[in-house]
């Protein structure tokens, strides 16, 4: 169910950033993007959305493909899956506890 | 990205009785099923122990935060900190907060956890593994179940 070796991966650090969650919201169509297109319209500079790519990419988020020249990003959604099934888990923990609650109080 | 847990419940018991199910340690420790060593003091370390079937050797362990009578109850904690042998203190907790308001018909309670950004991601697998054995129990208790009503 979870990938194995992922290492440290602070992937809600990573994304508890403004420009770094835009990106990942860029790259959500599933098309991959280079560093010029994901430059455009943003005020960062070009070192500073690599910077960024390159938080997104150590925690397994975002991926760089060769095409050519230059380097292409895309998105590994893998991660952010992980992330969702273990808040979806914590969040069922609390529903039953709540519920055990409910009784409790109202019996 | 959501990096907190928001729940709301509507409870047919006055204010009163909800928060004194929800901070006197031997109440709390009924629904939440955890038997706690001593009351709950903010500021204070609350530890007790696990009284799900299948969990009792796990410790419990939360920091009591706020205490505001019929309001405002918090704590931190290491949530699914199941590993009886790992050291979880030097990682920044989450934060739980259960917050009442009366309502015609009794109470509403409003929980938040919040502050899942510093968890690291192994922490996750193991909550994942959690899960897992939960599932094998649970599956034992029904197959308990159906053997014991056939």
């Amino acid at each position: 169910m979870v990938a194995k070796g992922r290492p440290h991966a602070p992937v809600f650090a990573a994304l508890g950033d403004k420009t770094r969650l835009a990106l990942v919201v860029r790259l959500s169509g599933g098309q991959p993007h280079s560093i010029s297109q994901l430059t455009e319209g943003s005020r960062l500079t070009r070192q500073a959305i690599t910077k960024h790519l390159r938080v997104l990419e150590n925690v397994g988020i975002v991926h760089a493909v060769r095409a050519g020249r230059e380097s292409l990003f895309e998105l590994d959604p893998k991660p952010l899956e992980e992330m969702k099934q273990y808040l979806d888990l914590v969040s069922e923990q609390w529903d039953q506890a709540l519920a055990r609650l409910k009784s409790f109080v109202e019996d | 990205m959501d990096n907190r847990i928001e729940k709301q419940i509507e409870l047919k018991a006055p204010v009163s009785r909800v928060w004194r199910a929800l901070t006197d340690h031997r109440e709390f420790g009924e629904w939440f099923r955890v038997k706690l060593d001593g009351p709950f003091v903010p500021g204070e370390v609350s530890r007790g122990y696990i009284t799900w079937p299948g969990y009792e050797h796990l410790h419990w362990e939360a920091v009591v935060q706020k205490m505001e009578p019929e309001q405002l109850f918090s704590f931190t904690w290491h949530p699914y900190a199941i590993d009886p042998k790992a050291d979880y203190s030097k990682e920044t907790p989450t934060l739980v907060e259960f917050k009442l308001e009366k309502t015609a018909t009794g109470t509403l309670l409003l929980l938040t956890e919040s502050g899942f950004d510093k968890i690291p991601s192994d922490r996750r697998l193991e909550a994942f593994r959690m899960n897992d054995n939960g599932w094998t129990q649970q599956i034992k208790n029904i197959e308990t179940h159906v053997a014991q009503s056939s």
